[in-house]
C-alpha cells in the first residue's frame, strides 16, 4: 500500500504488461441460439496506462470490459481466448481466485452509480466494504482512507459526505464516490464503463477531471469505455475502436485523432460536423408567455418563462437536468397546467389542461420522446403504432390507412416490410424513426422533441437529425427541440433558449447565443462541452482556475 | 443480444423480406406449431373437458340425477363406472359434473377477473380519489375471512347458482384488483401511455390496448391459480351445504359422498378427484407455456 509514494512522480510511467487479452471470443444467447458478441479481440494494457475503448452500442465494449475481470454477464459465455492478468489466467483460474482479485486488484465503475449503490446503506459503509471483507485494514483506518480519497476526488464536504445515503447526493458526486470505492484497495486495474454518460456536461467536467487525477496519482491502469470520442480523447493514452465485436483499429490518442486510418473511424469522427444555416424567424406559431409552473405545492419548477417558436423553424431549449426543460414540454402539451401565464398557439390561447383541449388542437402539437424503448408499446406492431393516429384523427381505415402508412414509412426512410414488427425487433434508431412517423401521422404543426437523440449512438444520431431537418424542409413543421447536447443544438437549431433552474437565462438566434460575450451560465455550459482536442480538459481546468467565478454553478 | 445484427440505423431492405402482412390466424398457427408437448397435452385436455361439458346431455348414458340402479353397484355391465350411494350412474354424473363444476368455476373466475382487473386498471390509470375509494373498499372486503364471508352472504341471499357465482367472484376479485392495479401502475408511467393520453385517447382504449397487453403474463398466471382455488371454494361450500345443491352433480361433493368406498379398495371416489387434478395440471401446463412465450417476446 505504498502507492501514494508513486503519485509524487507526477508524470505517468508505463511499466510492464499488466493485462493481456488474446483472441477473446464471447457468445450471447438469444432464443436458445448462441451468437458471437465478441469475435477475436486482442488487447494489451501496461501498468499505469489508460486504454480507451470506443464504439457504438452492441460493439461489445462493456462485454470486453467485464471479460477483463474474467466475468461474463448472465446469458453470455466466454467461449475462447485468454485473459491474463499479471500472470494469472482469469479464464482458467478458480472462482475463489477470481473473487479475491475482484474489488482488490481489479475494480469496476459502472455507468449508473445511482443503480449500483445500495440505497439502504450510507456511502462510507459501501465505499470500504470490499477492503473490510478482505481484512486489509481496520474499520477506522479504512474510513480515514476513504475520506482522504473523497478529498482527492474533490467531493464537497469530504468529512461528512460519507455519512449520507445515495439519494442525498447528486449524480456526479455519486459517480465520484463510486470511483473512491474502486480505489480503496488501490487496485492495479480499474474498468470505467461509461462513467459520465448519464451526467450533464457541466457535471461531467468535474468527474472527468477527478477520475483523471486520481488514476494518475495512484498510477492505476484503466480501461475507459465510452461512445463519446471527445471524452475518450481527454482520458486515454491509447484508443481502440470496436465494431461488431471486432477491433477496427488501435493507436495512441493523438495519432488516432489526427490521422485515423480506417473508413469506419473516419465516419465516427465526421459526425460532429453536421450543421445547418440559421434562418430568421417569421410569425410565431407558439408563444409561451410568462409561464410559472410547479408540481403539487412544492418548489417552482418554472418561473416566468417566455419562449417563442416561429413557424417552420427550430428552437432549441438547452440546460442541464433539473433546469425545467422537460417541464416546459409538459406545460405546453397540457399535462401540467401552469399556475400563471398563457400558451398561445396559432394566435389563440390554449386551454391549460389536456382534458379541455379538443382533438384537433391535440393533433397539431405532437411529441417525440427521449427513450424510444419506453415511447413505443412493446405489444403493438409498427402498423398499429402508426396506424392509430391516422385512424384516430382522420378516420381513415382499410386500404386508405395502409396507403398512408406506406407513405409515412417512405418519409422516415424505412421499408414497408417493417410494419409487422414489434418494437423489440427493431434497432434503437429504427424505433426512434417509428416514433417520428407516429408524430407525423397526426400531421402536426409543432413537434416537441424531448432529448430525442441522447439515447442513441452518434452515427445513428446523425441519421435522425438529418431526417428531422429534411422533414422540416419538406413539410414546414416547427420544432421545439429540448436537449442538453450543444453539438446537436449547433447542428439543427435556428434559435436557442438557455435555461437554468427554471428560468430563461438567454434567448436569441443561434449565432448570437453561441458567440461571445456570454452570460456566466451560458459560458459555463458552452465551455463544458468536450472537444476533440486531447488538451481540452487540461486547458479548460487551467482557465477555470484562473477565473474561479465561472465555476460557481459547476460544483453540484 | 441480436443488436449486432442491425446496429446500423441505415434503412436497408429487410434481411428476410416479409411476405405481406401476416394474418392473425397465420400468426396463431405459427405460435401453436412451436408449442412444446406439455402445452399440447394441456390444450387437448382442456378441449376435451370443454367438449364433454358442452355435449353432456348427448354423451351421458343416463340422466344426471335419476336413480337408475341399486346403491354402490360395481363397474362394468350396465353401469360402466358403477353407481353412487343412491344408485345414480357414476359416469353420467362425472360427465355432468364437468359441465357444472368446470362451468361454474370458469364463469366465476372470468367474472372475478373482469371485475377485479377492470377496476384495478381504472384505479391505476385514474389514481386520485377513485383509486382511494376502490382501494379502501377492497381492504374492507379482504379483512373478513373469505369462506366465512361467503357463508354469511350465501345464507342471506340464498344459495342459487347465480348467487354462488357472484359471491365467490366478488370476493375473489379483491385479489385480482390488487394484482392488476400494482402491475398496471408500472405500465401507466411509460411514455407510450402518456403519448396515448396526449393523442386524446379515452380510458377504455388506454386500458385495453396500451396497458392490458403488457400486464397479461402475471394476470394469466393468476388466472390459472385462481381457477383452481375456485374449485376448492366451491367444494368447501358444497360440503357445508351452501354450494351446489345435492341433486346437481358436482365433483367436489361426489368425492365426499362416496368416500366410504375407498375403505373397501374401490377407486370410484377418486375419479372425480382425478378429473379435478387432471384439469388443474392441464391448465397450468398451458399457463406455463403462455408465460414462457410472452416473456421471450422481448428478445
Amino acid at each position: 500500500m505504498n502507492e501514494t509514494a508513486k503519485s509524487s512522480r507526477g508524470a505517468r510511467t508505463k511499466g510492464d504488461v499488466l493485462l493481456e487479452i488474446r483472441n477473446l471470443q464471447i457468445e450471447g444467447e438469444s432464443d436458445e441460439v448462441w451468437q458471437p458478441i465478441v469475435r477475436g479481440v486482442d488487447l494489451t494494457l501496461k501498468r499505469g496506462e489508460v486504454l480507451g475503448l470506443i464504439g457504438e452500442s452492441g460493439a461489445g465494449k462493456s462485454t470486453i470490459g467485464l471479460a477483463a475481470m474474467g466475468y461474463a454477464r448472465g446469458g453470455c459465455r466466454i467461449s475462447g481466448g485468454s485473459v491474463v492478468f499479471d500472470g494469472i489466467d482469469l479464464l482458467t483460474a478458480s472462482d475463489e481466485t477470481r473473487r479475491k482479485l475482484r474489488g482488490t486488484r481489479i475494480a469496476y465503475v459502472a455507468q449508473s452509480a445511482a443503480a449500483s449503490f445500495n440505497p439502504a446503506h450510507r456511502l462510507l459503509e459501501q465505499t470500504i466494504e470490499a477492503e473490510l471483507r478482505e481484512g486489509f485494514r481496520t474499520k477506522a483506518e479504512a474510513e480515514k482512507d476513504a475520506i482522504e480519497l473523497y478529498h482527492r476526488l474533490r467531493l464537497p464536504n469530504p468529512e461528512e459526505i460519507g455519512f449520507r445515503y445515495p439519494h442525498q447526493v447528486s449524480g456526479g458526486q455519486l459517480q465520484r464516490a463510486m470511483t473512491a470505492m474502486a480505489m480503496t484497495c488501490r487496485p492495479d486495474l480499474i474498468i470505467f464503463d461509461e462513467p459520465t454518460t448519464a451526467l450533464d456536461v457541466t457535471t461531467q467536467v468535474e468527474v472527468l477531471a477527478a477520475i483523471r487525477d486520481i488514476v494518475e496519482q495512484f498510477h492505476t491502469a484503466a480501461i475507459y469505455i465510452t461512445h463519446d470520442l471527445a471524452v475518450v480523447a481527454q482520458m486515454a493514452d491509447r484508443i481502440k475502436v470496436l465494431r461488431y465485436g471486432k477491433s477496427v483499429e488501435e493507436a495512441p490518442t493523438r495519432e488516432m485523432l489526427t490521422s485515423p486510418r480506417e473508413e469506419y473511424t473516419r465516419s465516427l469522427w465526421s459526425v460532429r460536423k453536421l450543421g445547418k444555416q440559421e434562418q430568421p424567424g417569421g410569425e410565431p406559431i407558439l408563444q409561451v408567455k410568462n409561464v410559472t409552473a410547479a408540481y403539487g405545492n412544492a418548489v417552482r419548477v418554472l418561473s416566468d418563462v417566455t419562449v417563442t417558436v416561429p413557424r417552420g423553424r427550430t428552437v432549441a431549449v438547452v440546460g442541464e437536468s433539473g433546469s425545467g426543460k422537460s417541464t416546459l414540454a409538459r406545460v405546453i402539451t397540457g399535462l401540467l397546467p401552469p399556475i400563471e401565464g398563457q400558451i398561445i398557439f396559432n394566435g389563440k390561447a390554449l386551454p391549460r389542461a389536456l382534458k379541455e383541449r379538443n382533438a384537433d388542437t391535440l393533433r397539431r402539437i405532437q411529441m417525440i420522446y427521449q427513450m424510444p424503448d419506453t415511447a413505443l408499446n412493446p405489444r403493438q406492431t409498427v402498423y398499429e403504432v402508426i396506424g392509430r393516429p391516422i385512424e384516430f384523427y382522420r378516420g381513415l381505415t382499410g386500404a386508405k390507412k395502409e396507403a398512408r402508412i406506406s407513405e409515412l414509412m417512405k418519409l422516415i426512410e424505412m421499408d414497408d416490410s417493417y410494419v409487422d414488427r414489434f418494437p423489440g425487433e427493431l434497432s434503437g434508431g429504427q424505433k426512434q424513426r417509428i416514433c417520428i412517423a407516429r408524430a407525423l401521422a397526426a400531421e402536426p404543426e409543432l413537434i416537441i422533441c424531448d432529448e430525442v437523440t441522447s439515447a442513441l449512438d452518434q452515427i445513428v444520431q446523425e441519421g435522425i437529425l438529418q431526417l428531422l431537418m429534411r422533414l422540416q424542409r419538406e413539410l414546414g413543421v416547427s420544432y421545439l427541440f429540448i436537449t442538453h447536447d450543444i453539438a446537436t443544438v449547433r447542428a439543427i437549431s435556428d434559435e436557442i433558449v438557455v435555461m437554468f433552474q427554471g428560468r430563461v437565462v438567454q434567448q436569441g438566434p443561434k449565432t448570437q447565443v453561441l458567440s461571445p460575450p456570454h452570460p456566466p451560465y451560458t459560458e459555463l455550459l458552452l465551455s463544458s462541452v468536450p472537444e476533440m482536442d486531447p488538451d481540452w480538459l487540461t486547458n479548460l481546468l487551467a482557465r477555470r482556475k484562473a477565473q474561479p467565478e465561472a465555476m460557481k454553478a459547476g460544483d453540484r | 443480444m441480436t443488436e449486432s445484427a442491425h446496429t446500423s440505423d441505415r434503412p436497408v431492405a429487410a434481411a428476410q423480406p416479409l411476405p405481406g402482412r401476416r394474418s392473425r390466424r397465420a400468426r396463431v398457427w405459427r405460435v401453436l406449431r412451436k408449442a412444446p408437448p406439455t402445452a399440447w397435452f394441456g390444450l387437448i385436455v382442456i378441449g376435451l373437458y370443454l367438449f364433454v361439458a358442452v355435449g353432456a346431455p348427448w354423451l351421458a348414458p343416463y340422466p344426471e340425477s335419476e336413480l337408475v340402479g341399486g346403491a354402490f353397484e360395481p363397474w362394468g355391465g350396465q353401469f360402466l363406472l358403477g353407481t353412487d350411494q343412491l344408485g345414480r350412474d357414476m359416469l353420467s354424473r362425472l360427465i355432468y359434473g364437468a359441465r357444472n363444476t368446470v362451468g361454474i368455476a370458469f364463469l366465476t373466475t372470468m367474472l372475478s377477473f373482469l371485475l377485479g382487473g377492470g377496476l384495478g386498471l381504472m384505479a391505476a390509470i385514474s389514481g386520485g380519489w377513485l383509486d382511494q375509494v376502490l382501494g379502501r373498499a377492497v381492504d374492507v372486503l379482504m379483512s373478513i375471512p373469505q369462506l366465512i364471508f361467503a357463508l354469511v352472504l350465501l345464507s342471506i341471499l340464498g344459495s342459487s347458482i347465480v348467487n354462488l357465482i357472484v359471491v365467490i367472484a366478488v370476493l375473489d376479485s379483491t385479489r385480482v384488483f390488487r394484482l392488476s392495479r400494482s402491475v398496471a401502475q408500472g405500465v401507466v408511467v411509460m411514455d407510450y401511455v402518456e403519448a396515448a393520453r396526449l393523442r386524446g385517447e379515452k380510458l377504455p382504449w388506454i386500458m385495453r390496448r396500451e396497458i392490458l397487453p403488457n400486464i397479461m403474463p402475471p394476470l394469466v398466471a393468476e388466472f390459472g391459480l385462481r381457477f383452481c382455488f375456485v374449485f376448492l371454494t366451491i367444494s368447501a361450500l358444497s360440503f357445508l351445504g351452501l354450494g351446489i345443491k345435492p341433486p346437481t352433480a358436482d365433483w367436489g361433493s361426489m368425492v365426499r359422498d362416496n368416500a366410504a368406498l375407498i375403505t373397501y379398495g374401490d377407486v370410484t371416489p377418486l375419479l372425480p378427484a382425478g378429473a379435478i387434478a387432471l384439469l388443474t395440471v392441464a391448465v397450468n401446463f398451458v399457463v406455463d407455456w403462455f408465460l414462457h412465450k410472452t416473456s421471450g417476446l422481448r428478445e
